[in-house]
């Protein structure tokens, strides 16, 4: 038995090792690593050995800056408002448009097609449309006698343009997962509350909603996930301008490492941002853990 | 309100909605075929002479060939070098417990969300220490290492629903784990492959950041080609459109093949299917 678990344990090493190694090099050990630079002071394109420990002085600077909490404000408001209106619209939806409607796989084939938009086509496509002078918002209002506005050279409008094509990308992920989750709900679960009587309303709010939260949690923290990482389509559409409206917390790392070429300081506000996503990740993580149920294991 | 009535009511929902959804990539892809006066017009034109102007710009550019080239080579490797080791992972994961499996798990379930703006600093350090900027190989090994967490995760749920007494029937039968694996495990998660295959390619065909930030002139890929051409042109929309939307197509392509796969990509670990 116990030459077997050995094999057993070579074979499982064989199996995960290489993926493994190519995770640790690639992606933790540059985490580490951003962690680690934030306490050093190095100058891009000069070697390694010639950087200065500095210790807390960097975060120190970085986070008596107010421009650090413009920006997780900016982002915090960024997931917030984009967030609510994708959960709110898209189990609207969904609730509204969900059972065998003949034509519904069409119907979904064609909402899952802004997420697989390249960010750097959803950028340049939104930017024309929100142009001021010929971008197509403009002239819809215009239709309503809403003057032409210069979307994107104006902080709240710019603030607003991003979200709206955030909510344009991301709203029918919401719709997919909640129309995936009604599909599990029992079927007899929802007839016997029918036959006690139930209305649309109460069978909605007691009944669907409490049995897929599940899935509405899960959602839920992986849209704040990607909202706090939210990074290319903001970069092509606004560059975090006019001034700093739109520059989320990604958008002032990039600009502080490779515009400032600070790369310390980017490092220490990469530190604030891991900690965010981390501590969500971990959440949804406990919520439910997809690498956690394997019983057939030799 | 009749059944009937409320049957079209629910109908035209979808359509207004479907409208939105494809509504900007349609301005994209018409965009690009119209010519420069006429992408500077005020007015909604949906009826214009179309020209081919624009793609013939683009294509016959000097450079062109070698990003798109570029392109390719990064999303295919990348995407063939991800499925191979994701999936032998999640084999791994699900099929063998071992000492520190509980670790690897949630690192690397952990490691599925870090912000590429936090690694995009030290990645350009360190490869540039070991010389790995300015080349295809370094780009594709960043990619596989970000869509591995995903691929493990999506592929681990498949293989959990392979019985396990086929693999117990090949084990007596003298199949090596190796062999087992190849011969009853992978042709039994195709469905999954493909998922992960298409979500591999949309990241290595679409990003940008991390391209930007490693690659130079001769190992730039498409979409860091079109994010320059936005500040060196400023405002040739028609070509910037027509860039865009050939950029766009593939994995939009995909979805028209391979819908299922897509949305059970989408919903995995959040809802059974």
């Amino acid at each position: 038995m116990s030459t077997n678990s050995r094999s057993n344990a070579r074979a499982a090493w064989f199996f995960v090792l290489p993926a493994m190694i190519v995770m640790f090099v690639a992606c933790l050990y540059p985490v580490i690593s951003a962690i680690r630079l934030g306490f050093y002071d190095w100058s891009m394109g000069t070697p390694w050995a010639q950087a200065k420990w500095t210790g807390w002085t960097t975060f120190e600077i970085v986070f008596s800056d107010p421009a650090i909490w413009r920006s997780l404000w900016t982002t915090l408001k960024f997931a917030a408002v984009s967030v609510s209106a994708e959960m709110f619209l898209g189990i609207a939806l969904a609730l509204a448009l969900e059972g065998n409607l003949r034509g519904m796989a069409f119907f979904r084939t064609l909402f899952i097609l802004p997420m697989m938009v390249a960010p750097i086509a959803v950028g340049l496509t939104w930017r024309y449309l929100f142009d001021a002078q010929f971008g197509l918002v403009n002239a819809l209002l215009g239709v309503f006698n809403v003057a032409a506005k210069g979307w994107l050279a104006d902080e709240t409008l710019a603030f607003a343009a991003i979200i709206v094509s955030d909510i344009w990308q991301w709203t029918p992920f919401v719709f997919i997962m909640v129309i995936a989750g009604l599909a599990g709900v029992d079927a007899n679960v929802l007839e016997a509350a029918r036959i006690d009587g139930a209305r649309w309303w109460t069978l909605t709010t007691r009944v669907k909603l409490p049995m897929i939260a599940h899935v509405l949690a899960i959602t839920l923290v992986m849209r704040l996930i990607d909202a706090f990482r939210v990074l290319e389509v903001i970069y092509v559409l606004t560059f975090g301008g006019p001034g700093d409206s739109t520059e989320v917390l990604s958008m002032y790392i990039y600009k502080t490492a490779f515009i400032g070429q600070k790369l310390g300081a980017a490092s220490a506000i990469s530190v604030l941002l891991l900690a965010v996503v981390m501590l969500l990740t971990w959440l949804a993580l406990r919520m439910s853990n997809p690498l956690s149920d394997g019983e057939n294991r030799r | 309100m009749s059944e009937r009535a409320r049957l079209a009511l629910r109908y035209a929902a979808l359509a207004a909605l479907a409208v939105l959804c494809v509504g900007p990539i349609v301005v994209m892809l018409l965009t690009s075929f119209k010519t420069q006066v006429q992408t500077f017009t005020t007015e909604l034109t949906f009826f214009f002479a179309p020209t081919l102007e624009n793609y013939r710009d683009v294509i016959f550019d000097a450079s062109f060939g070698r990003y798109l080239v570029n392109s390719l080579v990064v999303g295919v490797v990348a995407t063939l070098l991800t499925l191979l080791l994701g999936c032998m992972a999640a084999y791994g994961l699900a099929r063998f417990s071992f000492a520190g499996r509980r670790a690897i798990a949630w690192a690397t379930l952990m490691l599925r969300t870090v912000p590429l703006a936090v690694i995009a600093v030290p990645v350009f350090m360190i490869w540039s220490n070991w010389q790995l900027t300015n080349s295809l190989g370094g780009l594709i090994l960043l990619y596989v290492a970000v869509n591995l967490p995903f691929t493990i995760w999506l592929l681990y749920g498949f293989v959990l629903q392979v019985p396990v007494e086929l693999e117990e029937a090949a084990a007596i039968d003298g199949c090596r784990p190796w062999k087992t694996f190849l011969r009853i495990v992978l042709p039994l998660i195709r469905p999954g492959l493909a998922a992960a295959a298409i979500f591999t390619f949309r990241i290595a065909w679409n990003e940008f950041i991390l391209a930007l930030v490693l690659t130079d002139r001769s190992t730039r890929t498409l979409p860091v080609a079109a994010s320059l051409f936005v500040t060196d042109i400023g405002v040739e929309w028609g070509k910037l459109m027509a860039l865009a939307s050939l950029i766009a197509l593939p994995p939009l392509a995909f979805v028209f093949l391979a819908a299922r796969q897509v949305i059970s990509g989408l919903t995995a670990g959040a809802v059974k299917g």
